[in-house]
């Protein structure tokens, strides 16, 4: 359908998504100095995850949109990480 | 009869554009994706090496970088609501500091860059290849192909924000016809994801 | 009809139409669908000639040991080129530049696709990407001669000019892309009232599963041929051992896009085929959803696979075994796609034509490359035949047989509707009998020579296997003598051909009921499917 109506989102939930994402960043610098050893990419890396799950779900508007596109969106993610994890069973096990 | 049936269909599909978009989001995740693999892979292998190559970068301007791309996020996120709402005044507004942001964003790389280059560092360079171990010269590959890809899809941002603010101006794209901007924003939205993963995996190593 | 509306419908067809570009500007500025397929049509057959001459070459090399008619060095870069062009310029685009874009429009009832002009650009970026590859070949320091896989480290170390290749190579996959991302939104979007997913002609659903593959594996590809370049002109290490950087990474990185675009060479043409056989067994096809079920299941579990081509690399032991059983698994829905042709043709009316003749003989070379594959994802047999004649002759019964077959399939089957003219049905036939015969000859001795120890790409092998060699090198003749009668045939009989009607073989799919050739717009009013309307009901 070519004119659907559009929803419009409001400003309040545009910044108070960019609160969140900030809170993060500064969260993710402060976790980075505590001492987690090999666990301090991943911690790193889940509080990316978490910032472009809002970017996504918000400023790219999947939260309003039909699901077969969120749908598109977790395959591709899905197929990247099962390549990824793929690719290290060979360096995971070198001899 | 000739005519009319040469004319170009101009069937507004704002639906099948989105698609459009979403699908070329796919090809540039999956572009950096193969970058992501190498870097996880050199970084599994040589985690001293990257450590300390790591501290050769300025972590808070890596961090205001950030803070600029999720605003800029913010402002052309907030114009496609503007659009809406039929404030073009607004629209326009939001798209300009959006460009501002991304210009501001460059400069620091350029900074950056030149920062590293008078160090001598810079990908083939004697001094990598003579100062540093192997998996410190891997980082800065690395950094230097990813944040470098990075920055030119900033400009092809950019450029397409151009395009978009023109439109909006000259009122070709409106609240009726607003694909072109929504999908401008997609684009920039992408632009900062990466950003999002590349700043904790260069930056943010200790 | 009279005169004058005889004149208007011959006016209003896509061939004879006039826009507002005169001649040969109007072609290829054209953005109609039908005219862009015989663009590609056109460009494609033009590589793949040059393809085929390369590859006549090699085996005028190989008929006899030594050296023959040129050195190592030309020998490499003769069989890195005749790689290049296959995979890259004609068994990649191949079904769904050419058919994909005549047909699918039509099969679903719409104008056109989702962005014609995009669609213009790929076939110019198709161009673009040919000129660059070629360039290579007569500037610097000669053609690229580290095989179309361009490993590490060589093909940054080699002399020879790689950056223009692998320029084009990825200007070309970026021309895929487009096509893929068109065709999946025109899939998605375009569909005519009351066309349901669950009745869509399964060469359309090919071309989807086909789409996603383009679309999400060729920018890996994309990204490691400018890490290659940026390898060559900086040196930045990320493949370079002396810099710390891992070979096989490249290898890793290489055919986790090379291995899911052979499902693009191949889901396309199985599509093909599964058009074609229902139509001339005049029965429903059988299994239509395990068929789309196979397609998509080929689609996904093709993304796993790749090791298969890296046993003898160096991965880890655990990497080999989750490879080697994943690409048995990856066998099993082509295999059921088999039982399902057979299943449909079994109590059908079969109507003995060129395009079943070549549908048949696809099952039969795909049958037994694909068993030949078999004997590759075995880790213990791999080691014993990779890299040697045996894998050249696997991937050429597959690819040229799987894909090379459907092909001339889909031409001879859809020729009527593309040129509104009939092809002589006897040298069609008796083209396809030759090119067979020429087909079995020339790979089948590889099958043998490999098993013996003829390891692939040397100019030279060991007096123990010149015979193979002989009657592998006289197929190519019998082969190439095929391809010429059946190109000069479809091709004086596009421009001599008895006129076709637009149902010359009772097909139940939408393209069969637009005139032949069709017009500009394909549909005089949009079609629209029935509850009880169906692809393949046939009574």
């Amino acid at each position: 359908m070519s004119n659907e109506k559009h929803h419009i989102v409001p400003f309040k939930v545009y910044i108070l998504v960019l609160i969140a994402l900030l809170a993060l960043t500064f969260a993710s610098i402060g976790i980075v100095s505590i001492e987690l050893g090999k666990y301090t990419v991943a911690a790193a890396l889940i509080f990316a995850t978490i910032k472009s799950f809002l970017v996504l779900t918000y400023f790219m508007h999947l939260k309003y949109d039909k699901p077969y596109i969120k749908a598109m969106v977790g395959f591709v993610f899905a197929i990247f990480f099962v390549v990824i994890i793929i690719t290290f069973l060979d360096y995971l096990y070198r001899a | 009869m000739e005519n009319t049936l040469h004319q170009e269909h101009e069937h507004y599909d704002a639906e099948a554009s989105k698609i459009g978009m979403w699908l070329f989001i796919f090809t540039e995740l999956l572009l950096f994706g193969g970058l992501f693999i190498v870097y996880s892979v050199y970084r599994f292998l040589n985690p001293e090496a990257f450590h300390l190559a790591a501290e050769e970068l300025n972590t808070t301007i890596g961090a205001i970088n950030t803070v600029i791309l999720l605003v800029s996020s913010m402002t052309i996120a907030m114009s496609t609501s503007t659009l809406q709402m039929r404030k073009k005044g607004a629209t326009l507004f939001l798209l300009g500091v959006t460009v501002v942001l991304g210009l501001v964003f460059l400069v620091n790389k350029y900074f950056e860059w030149g920062a590293k280059f008078e160090h001598g560092i810079w990908p083939g360079s004697e001094h990598l290849k003579t100062a540093f171990s192997q998996g410190e010269i891997l980082f800065f590959g690395l950094y230097y192909v990813m944040t470098g890809l990075h920055a030119l899809h900033i400009i092809i941002g950019l450029i397409i924000i151009f395009f978009a603010i023109h439109r909006v101006n000259r009122g070709t794209v409106n609240e009726n016809r607003a694909a072109l901007l929504e999908n401008a924003g997609l684009y920039w939205h992408l632009v900062d994801l990466i950003w999002i993963f590349l700043f904790p995996l260069f930056y943010l190593i200790h | 009809m009279n005169m004058q509306s005889e004149h208007l419908a011959n006016a209003s067809n896509y061939l004879t139409y006039k826009g507002k570009h005169r001649g040969l500007l109007g072609w290829i500025l054209s953005t109609d669908h039908k005219r862009i397929g015989l663009l590609y049509l056109y460009s494609i057959l033009t590589m793949f000639s040059v393809g085929v001459l390369l590859g006549l070459a090699m085996k005028l090399e190989l008929l006899a040991p030594g050296k023959t008619i040129m050195e190592a060095q030309t020998y490499n870069s003769t069989f890195t080129v005749h790689g290049v062009i296959m995979i890259f310029m004609v068994v990649i685009p191949g079904l769904p530049a050419v058919f994909g874009n005549f047909l699918m429009p039509i099969m679903i009832g719409a104008k056109d696709v989702a962005f014609p002009k995009l669609n213009l650009l790929s076939w110019w970026l198709y161009v673009a990407g040919v000129f660059l590859v070629l360039g290579a070949l007569f500037f610097g320091n000669g053609a690229p001669d580290t095989g179309w896989t361009f490993y590490a480290p060589y093909s940054f170390k080699t002399g020879t000019n790689l950056l223009p290749a692998v320029f084009g190579a990825f200007v070309l996959g970026f021309s895929s892309i487009l096509t893929g991302l068109n065709f999946l939104v025109t899939i998605h979007r375009m569909r005519c009232p009351g066309l349901k997913w669950t009745k869509l002609p399964l060469f359309v659903w090919t071309l989807y599963g086909t789409a996603w593959i383009q679309l999400l594996a060729t920018p890996v590809v994309g990204i490691t041929l400018v890490l290659i370049a940026l390898e060559r002109i900086f040196g930045v290490g990320v493949f370079d051992p002396a810099l710390g950087g891992d070979p096989i990474l490249y290898q890793h990185l290489f055919w986790i896009y090379s291995h899911p675009a052979v499902y693009i060479m191949i889901l396309p043409a199985m599509g093909a085929v599964s058009e074609i056989i229902p139509t001339f067994s005049q029965k429903q096809v059988f299994g239509y959803k395990a068929i789309i079920a196979s397609t998509m299941a080929i689609a996904f579990v093709g993304y796993l696979v790749w090791g298969h081509h890296m046993f003898t690399a160096g991965m880890s032991g655990t990497a080999q075994y989750y490879f080697s059983l994943l690409t048995f698994i990856v066998a099993i829905p082509s295999a059921i796609k088999v039982f399902n042709w057979i299943s449909t043709m079994y109590k059908g009316s079969i109507n003995v034509q060129t395009p079943l003749y070549w549908a048949a003989s696809f099952i039969f070379v795909f049958m037994v490359g694909g068993l030949s594959g078999l004997v590759l994802g075995s880790l213990a047999t791999d080691v014993h035949v990779h890299d040697t004649a045996f894998v050249v002759a696997h991937f050429h019964y597959i690819v040229f047989g799987g894909t090379g077959f459907a092909f001339m399939a889909a031409i001879h089957y859809w020729f009527p509707k593309i040129f509104g003219r009939m092809y002589d049905k006897g040298w069609a036939n008796a083209g396809w009998l030759i090119f067979f015969i020429g087909f079995l000859a020339l790979y089948t001795p590889m099958f043998y020579l490999g098993m013996m120890g003829m390891p692939r790409r040397y100019y030279d092998y060991m007096k123990e296997f010149h015979g193979g060699n002989i009657l592998s090198t006289f197929g190519s003749w019998v082969l190439a003598t095929g391809l010429i009668i059946i190109i000069i045939n479809l091709v004086r009989s596009a421009q001599k051909g008895v006129p076709a009607e637009a149902n010359p073989w009772n097909g139940k799919t939408l393209e069969w009921t637009v005139s032949s050739p069709p017009s500009l717009e394909n549909f005089d009013e949009t079609p629209v499917i029935a509850e009880n309307d169906g692809p393949y009901n046939y009574k």
